[in-house]
């Protein structure tokens, strides 16, 4: 019996962990620029990819560390060359150009590694279990669930703690008046794209040696991002970061007693935060109106 | 911050640009109409982008293969065939649509179709409409050949049934017969774990087992119900990715010092995908390259890797077999007419040559059911050759495996 | 004229060039069966084009007309579809029926979403659009035993309408199904276009040019986004019932967030602030996308690389473009 609650409360951390890391990075873009970057599944495909490609010349850990900022400067490139231009527009064109974005980096993928699942490989340490008894918690779970935390608390630190976190908090509220402090607003703009991107490449690199890789594998995952952002609260990282958390949680408990409903729990817990409480859990009246 | 185009070059590169594809569109159709021979058309729908790519890639390039090879011999009828191939983007919509201008526009005489069984089930009820022979290389669903069997459709791969009762007597005869199933929520896996309870329960067995949704990435919950079952089998009925992973966290765990591995379906595609340690099992193979015994299948393996570099797959000889298929029904029927082709086809056996697998493979009246052989045995990591990755214990034959015409619930009725 | 009127007075085209345009798209529209093959197309691409069509125009009314942002109207077309479906196979035996059902479900699903998020705006207004379409998606490919789950909904088509002695049999001729569509189309175009032109129509306009002013002028800018959304969810609906009747197949897909995305580039493609832009983006959008499918399996590259062009260098559209070419 203990062994089915531990394992419930283990579960939902790691899947909510997961949900965290991407919902975050979508986050930051959403705050600061106004953008749903429909293209943030295919630079954590790519962020994966990226990362399976390098293994064999810098080795699992090296890869780990470049392959997201490959991907955050694969970001850079896209950032400066498509989405500046359509800031001051309707929002209708930055969803149309990141959702055709997300169409041509899907092919990209299929054209250069092929449309077959690729599999990734670990370290052999990482891919035991902890314990006899606690078979399921490999100790890939465990360092999954620590990169996230130290993404997080880093990410957190940084923006608390250095100027240009300051900056991009600041700009998050009003963008204006932090252009008209003299601060390069176009070049914050794309360092918090990059740092976006960053956590989707690193998400990749981690679901990589949990589901494999394939050309589609940012897909399912977006969506539980988008509602984590919609249950905390738009316009609140915290928020972002509990709604990840419930829904892991959520989906961890429904699969213990109902597994074929996991996936609908998600969505139920979107209706009734957007019936009872619109603006989420921690989001602020007059956030996104 | 550059400028955006100015509006006149704007217009003039739009112009161009339409200019340039209504000419595409036009000049097509007349281009081809100027070669030789009327070609014999086949219009191929497939799901080439997707979740599903890597199966309906094989399918296509089987069937390419055997395009080239029946062209070489003189064709069909006398005439150069021609396959036209179209991706369905494993949408409904796209695939019906597809299939209507292949055969509206490009006047094809047959139809294949599509390795996602609900697109094929839709082509199915245009082709049927529009009296077009269709078959079904790799959509498995049983309803393909059971309720909703029509007299235009034909179907190469297994029945979930075939696959179940071929696999279950060897699973329990080396195993054991306390089973749990984990296996994806929707129409193909209900069928399937049906299929197999039936069959298992008629050797006395019984089982527990979870349904998960079809995507399901973390397998952990269902895996811990698994271990405090102590089942002497675990029935791996997830299709594609979830499968593959449902492989790995099992070997993960080290449930497999457990309890033994086994299911329906687990392709050539597949097994190259996972680790090394996750390619275990036994499971049923619909057709495969290693049969030292049969010299038209080493004949045909060793031609088809000196021509596409690649190693065919039971998804390669679904296409070749398609293709061939419209080859001898045409021979026989002396006509490309849907109706004389269907009618040609029933009952009709395969040559060994394009079998590939001893004893007959026919075409069964009264479902449209190829009843090819079912490969069981079991799955490891390559010895020596890459691709050799599975060794067949084996043969089931698929009359046997099959179950009667009355059992899939098929009630064929003819053209009028 | 009332003061919101006069705010929003577009400039018209002049009388001539107006009608000129109407008989030139309706000859284009009923002589279809006839010259589409002539250039390499097929009857049953005209009619997805209609109903594309349809589905984009519904969508532009909030998105062009209005100025509100809407990424999950394929739910609405979805659930028009599968209304069709399940009336056609679990009901009645009845197109028209089945079309109004259809409609129904999704256009009610709308209004009553449309009032859960009406004060949110921008980006998060267009999140929960998306959200809620994949709710739908969701439910449609697990529900298994009612909608026949991942492999879609089937075993229903298309029934004869009769008209009393007579049959339009839209089963199995292919053409008379072509013309139904039309029929169909027509009636909810000239409908729409009723619509626009009356107050209430004027009235999104104003919002759309300044919501803040409306707000002033007195107007209840959030009832009238509401209605707004409403109205072009019946539209979309509508045309998702054709589309269930046009493949005798109703599947998850088509409430999938990407076909809402393809609907919105149809609008701004076309040109968002003209009424028949969207018609016309449906047909570059489905032509084209039939067209490079056919010749390579990148054909995703393309497609996206469209999108972004169109939004970098052509926001205003086709139809957009030609309207300034005068200045």
């Amino acid at each position: 019996m203990w062994q089915v609650i531990l394992f419930n409360v283990t579960n939902g951390l790691i899947i909510g962990a997961f949900y965290v890391l991407m919902a975050l990075g979508l986050s930051l873009i959403l705050n600061l620029s106004n953008v749903i970057n429909f293209a943030h599944g295919n630079f954590l495909a790519l962020g994966g990819y990226l990362a399976f490609t390098l293994e064999p010349t810098l080795g699992y850990w090296g890869a780990l560390v470049v392959s997201p900022v490959l991907t955050a400067l694969i970001g850079v490139a896209v950032e400066r060359l498509m989405i500046r231009r359509i800031y001051n527009r309707d929002p209708v064109y930055s969803l149309l150009l990141t959702f055709g974005l997300a169409f041509v980096i899907q092919d990209a993928c299929r054209y250069v590694w092929g449309p077959n699942g690729l599999p990734m490989g670990l370290p052999a340490a990482l891919s035991q279990p902890i314990t006899e008894s606690l078979f399921f918690i490999t100790w890939y779970r465990v360092f999954m669930v620590t990169v996230v935390i130290i993404s997080v608390i880093g990410l957190f630190t940084f923006l608390r703690n250095t100027r240009i976190g300051l900056r991009i908090r600041a700009g998050t509220l009003d963008l204006e008046t932090v252009a008209s402090l003299g601060v390069n607003v176009r070049n914050l703009r794309t360092f918090n794209f990059a740092v976006g991107c960053f956590l989707a490449g690193l998400s990749g690199v981690l679901a990589a040696g949990q589901i494999g890789l394939n050309p589609n594998m940012g897909d399912d995952l977006l969506m539980p991002s988008f509602i984590a952002i919609i249950v905390g609260g738009v316009g609140s990282l915290i928020g972002t970061l509990c709604g990840g958390l419930l829904i892991g949680m959520a989906a961890a408990l429904t699969t213990v007693f109902y597994p074929a409903a996991s996936e609908a729990v998600i969505y139920a817990i979107l209706m009734a935060v957007l019936l009872l409480r619109p603006r989420g859990l921690l989001g602020e009246e007059g956030m996104m109106s | 911050m550059s400028r955006p185009l100015t509006p006149i070059r704007r217009r003039t590169l739009l112009k161009a640009g339409l200019a340039f594809g209504a000419s595409q569109i036009v000049g097509a159709p007349f281009v081809i109409s100027a070669l030789g021979d009327e070609p014999v058309k086949i219009g191929m729908v497939d799901p080439l982008t997707g979740v599903l790519s890597a199966l309906a890639q094989s399918e296509v390039d089987g069937a390419k293969y055997a395009e080239a090879e029946i062209n070489k011999n003189g064709g069909i009828l006398g005439r150069p065939v021609q396959l036209l191939v179209e991706d369905s983007a494993n949408d409904v919509g796209t695939g019906v649509q597809k299939t209507n201008k292949l055969i509206d526009r490009d006047q094809v005489n047959v139809i294949f179709g599509d390795v996602n069984s609900g697109i094929a089930y839709a082509m199915s009820q245009v082709t049927n409409e529009k009296k077009v022979l269709h078959i079904v290389p790799g959509g498995h669903t049983d309803p393909i050949t059971g309720t909703n069997c029509k007299w235009n459709v034909f179907r190469i791969c297994n029945t979930t049934s075939m696959d179940a009762n071929a696999v279950t007597p060897e699973l329990v005869k080396k195993f054991g017969k306390k089973w749990f199933f984990i296996t994806p929520d929707y129409a193909y896996g209900h069928t399937l774990q049906d299929a197999f309870i039936k069959a298992l329960t008629k050797l006395g067995g019984t089982y527990d087992g979870d349904y998960l949704p079809i995507n399901n990435t973390d397998f952990s919950a269902t895996l811990i119900k698994a271990k405090g079952y102590k089942p002497n089998v675990l029935l791996n009925n997830m299709g594609g990715l979830t499968q593959i992973n449902c492989m790995k966290q099992f070997t993960q765990f080290g449930l497999q010092k457990e309890m033994a591995l086994g299911g329906a379906l687990f392709e050539l595609e597949s097994i190259k995908g996972v680790p090394t340690d996750a390619q275990t099992g036994w499971w049923d193979m619909e057709w495969w390259w290693n049969q030292p015994n049969v010299p038209e299948t080493v004949k045909f393996v060793a031609a088809y890797r000196a021509a596409t570099n690649k190693t065919p797959s039971a998804r390669d000889w679904f296409g070749y077999v398609a293709v061939h298929t419209v080859r001898l029904a045409a021979a026989k029927a002396q006509s490309l007419e849907g109706p004389k082709m269907a009618a040609a086809l029933e009952d009709m056996e395969l040559p060994p040559d394009v079998a590939l697998q001893p004893g007959p493979v026919r075409y069964r009246a009264g479902d449209h059911e190829l009843m090819a052989n079912i490969f069981v045995g079991e799955a490891h990591p390559p010895k020596g050759d890459p691709n050799d990755v599975f060794t067949v214990a084996a043969l089931v034959p698929g009359e046997q495996a099959a179950g009667s015409v009355a059992d899939t619930g098929c009630k064929m009725q003819q053209p009028s | 004229m009332t003061t919101t009127a006069v705010a929003v007075e577009k400039p018209q085209l002049p009388v001539a060039q107006r009608y000129l345009t109407l008989i030139v798209i309706w000859a284009a529209l009923l002589a279809a069966p006839f010259w589409l093959p002539l250039v390499g197309g097929y009857t049953a691409l005209a009619g997805r084009v209609l109903v594309f069509g349809l589905a984009a125009m519904g969508l532009n009314l909030l998105l062009g007309f209005t100025g509100v942002l809407s990424f999950g109207h394929a739910a609405y077309f979805g659930l028009g579809a599968y209304g069709a479906g399940l009336t056609l196979r679990y009901l009645v035996h009845s197109t028209p029926l089945a079309m109004l059902a259809g409609t129904l479900l999704g256009g009610l699903a709308g209004t009553l979403f449309g009032m859960l998020i009406v004060r949110r705006r921008g980006v998060y207004f267009a999140m929960c659009t998306i959200a809620f379409g994949q709710l739908w998606y969701y439910l449609a490919y697990s529900w298994n035993d009612f909608t026949g789950g991942f492999d879609g909904l089937r075993d229903f088509h298309r029934a004869p309408i009769g008209f009393g002695p007579l049959t339009l049999d839209i089963m199995s001729n292919g053409t008379a199904f072509y013309y139904f569509l039309l029929a169909v189309f027509a009636a909810a175009v000239a409908l729409m276009g009723l619509m626009l032109r009356s107050p209430f129509g004027r009235t999104m306009l104003a919002i759309r040019e300044n919501e803040r002013r409306a707000l002033f002028l007195g107007i209840p800018v959030s009832r009238h986004i509401w209605m707004s959304f409403s109205i072009s969810c019946f539209f979309t609906a509508l045309a998702g019932t054709l589309y269930a009747l046009l493949n005798n197949f109703a599947d998850p897909l088509a409430l999938h967030y990407s076909l809402s995305g393809y609907f919105v580039i149809m609008c701004v493609m076309g040109g968002m602030r003209t009424f028949w832009g969207p018609l016309l983006g449906a047909a570059v959008f489905v032509v084209l996308q039939d067209y490079i499918s056919s010749m390579t399996v990148n054909w995703m590259s393309f497609i996206g690389t469209i999108f972004i062009l169109v939004v970098l260098f052509f926001p205003r559209g086709l139809l957009g473009m030609l309207r300034r070419a005068p200045a």
